[in-house]
């Protein structure tokens, strides 16, 4: 195939529209924190730009989409980016260079490993994060990236459907900060029920804005062209963020008030739902699976704030159950006529494909959880996982980075 | 001489400062505080659920006034600053031993 104009400015700037997601994240993120943490909690962000963003070229992209071992991994022959120039590859999006592609999936590892960090910000250390972080993007990220996305990998061939990263992304990011969290031990004074009050809303509002701009290039740039895919996935993606937020906001008025806090993790849920399903259902389901994305997410969180897991911003319940919902929606409402290359889904009379859905989301679940928990021990006897309790009461900004976030007297 | 130290609700700065320059007196400190009283505190909204804060945002005002006009003007700022619901505030009175104007070196009732 030769390279096509349009296909690549479109995966070039879609690439560099998630690449904006991250800093958003950190946003979205640090609003969430007490103000003696939010650098910390941006740095968690910041660092796996700044560590993926090498680790991918070098080795990430060959373990996740390099020639195909067993079903499992993918092979070294792209170690150092051998053999990926401005040609296009021979089997993923071919009509765009080989190395826009591999960009765009460069974001999709930093920003999953940033996802990881809300569970643990305010006590996780620094150096326990990074060491986390590359055996996390070695041992997990690369192999379930190979399994539903690389040529050969054993979900995509057992037929699972995941159009931007519900499986690879959300679900990882959600359960391997669960098992995290439970490793790395609640906040200081969380148990004595401490009001941990987030510092800064407008910051939350931001980011959440931010990630719903980049998700355009998430979702729609998964389409991998800039034609009509792109156009459905990219409706579909605002129709469930808009559902999602919407219904955010009832279920906060119904309980008590409207909050802004509510709208835009309503907004992130919804997104997070449609991820797997964006380009393998009608844009107008966006609506029923943006809604249900945002119902699935507040009661996970309600349970989640009544267990004793400090699981701090949670990821579980926003990306686990939020990419769970979207997985298994997206056995229920795709369709092949929007997509050839999905299937039809329960709505259109195969409820295989559900099952086919449940079933990789439940393998992802255990594997993941169960490999982080194993990467967290290590680490813990490497590193340790926590700063000291005087560091955390003084907080990270100061203890870890030595510096901080709202300087000077005069306010 | 004696200071007052008033600690009242935000909305209340104006109608006080107000008060205040009825009965001539120009000069005021205010601080943004937070405190805790009989109010105990309002729930605020986290994503799912609630959490109670009982650090409220007040104005502390302080200025110091002549003895023979101490209780026109605390009476003045109570009323002006009340609103007979809890978290009205309370006002502190405290004997100061002299002032200094800082442009002038004037001390005593002069500096006030």
């Amino acid at each position: 195939m030769s390279i096509n104009a349009a296909d690549t400015a479109w995966i070039l700037i879609s690439a560099a529209m998630v690449m904006v997601m991250t800093p958003g994240l950190a946003l979205f993120y640090g609003g969430m924190v007490r103000r003696k943490n939010v650098l910390a909690t941006f740095m968690m962000s910041f660092s796996a730009m700044a560590l993926v963003g090498v680790l991918w070229v070098l080795y990430g992209y060959s373990l996740s989409f390099g020639t195909d071992i067993g079903g499992l991994i993918g092979g070294l022959d792209f170690l150092g980016l051998r053999g990926v120039g401005q040609e296009p590859s021979a089997v993923y999006a071919t009509t765009v260079p080989h190395l826009a592609y591999m960009v765009f999936q460069a974001m999709f590892a930093v920003i999953t490993v940033a996802l990881i960090t809300g569970a643990v910000v305010e006590r996780m250390k620094f150096s326990a994060i990074l060491l986390f972080s590359v055996l996390w993007l070695t041992l997990i990220y690369s192999p379930v990236a190979h399994w539903v996305w690389g040529s050969g990998g054993w979900l995509a061939k057992f037929g699972a459907l995941d159009f931007a990263g519900g499986t690879v992304v959300h679900i990882c990011a959600g359960m391997s900060a669960l098992a995290l969290a439970r490793l790395v031990g609640p906040r200081k004074g969380f148990r004595d029920g401490a009001p941990m009050e987030p510092h800064d809303v407008p910051m939350v509002a931001l980011g959440a804005g931010i990630l719903w701009f980049g998700w355009f290039g998430f979702n729609a740039g998964s389409a991998l062209n800039s034609g009509g895919l792109a156009a459905s996935a990219f409706v579909a993606t605002n129709t469930s963020a808009a559902a999602a937020a919407f219904t955010w906001m009832a279920l906060s008025w119904f309980y008590r008030r409207p909050t802004m806090l509510g709208v835009a993790t309503g907004a992130v849920v919804g997104l997070v739902a449609i991820t797997p399903a964006a380009g393998y259902v009608e844009p107008i389901m966006g609506i029923p699976i943006g809604a249900g994305g945002a119902v699935v997410c507040y009661y996970a969180m309600l349970l989640r704030s009544k267990w004793s897991i400090d699981e701090s911003l949670d990821v579980w319940a926003c990306h686990g159950m939020g990419g769970t919902w979207g997985a298994l929606a997206t056995g229920i409402f795709s369709s092949s006529a929007v997509n050839a290359a999905g299937a039809n889904g329960l709505l259109y009379g195969n409820p295989m494909q559900f099952v086919k859905q449940l079933v990789a989301v439940i393998i992802v679940w255990v594997f993941t959880f169960g490999a982080t928990l194993l990467l967290g021990k290590l680490v813990k006897a490497i590193t340790g996982l926590r700063v000291t309790p005087a560091e955390e009461s003084v907080g990270l900004d100061i203890a870890q980075h030595g510096e901080r976030a709202y300087g000077g007297m005069i306010r | 001489m004696k200071k007052i130290e008033a600690i009242i609700r935000e909305e209340k700065l104006e109608p006080v400062r107000k008060a205040l320059e009825e009965h001539g007196y120009f000069g005021m400190t205010v601080t943004e505080v937070c405190g805790r009283g009989r109010q105990k505190g309002i729930p605020l909204q986290w994503r799912v659920g609630e959490y109670r804060v009982d650090l409220l945002p007040k104005l502390k005002i302080e200025v110091v006034v002549l003895d023979e006009d101490l209780s026109k003007v605390v009476h003045a700022i109570a009323s002006r600053a009340r609103t007979g619901e809890m978290g009205d505030g309370k006002i502190f009175i405290i004997p100061v031993e002299n002032a200094v104007r800082v442009r002038t070196g004037e001390e005593g009732m002069n500096a006030i």
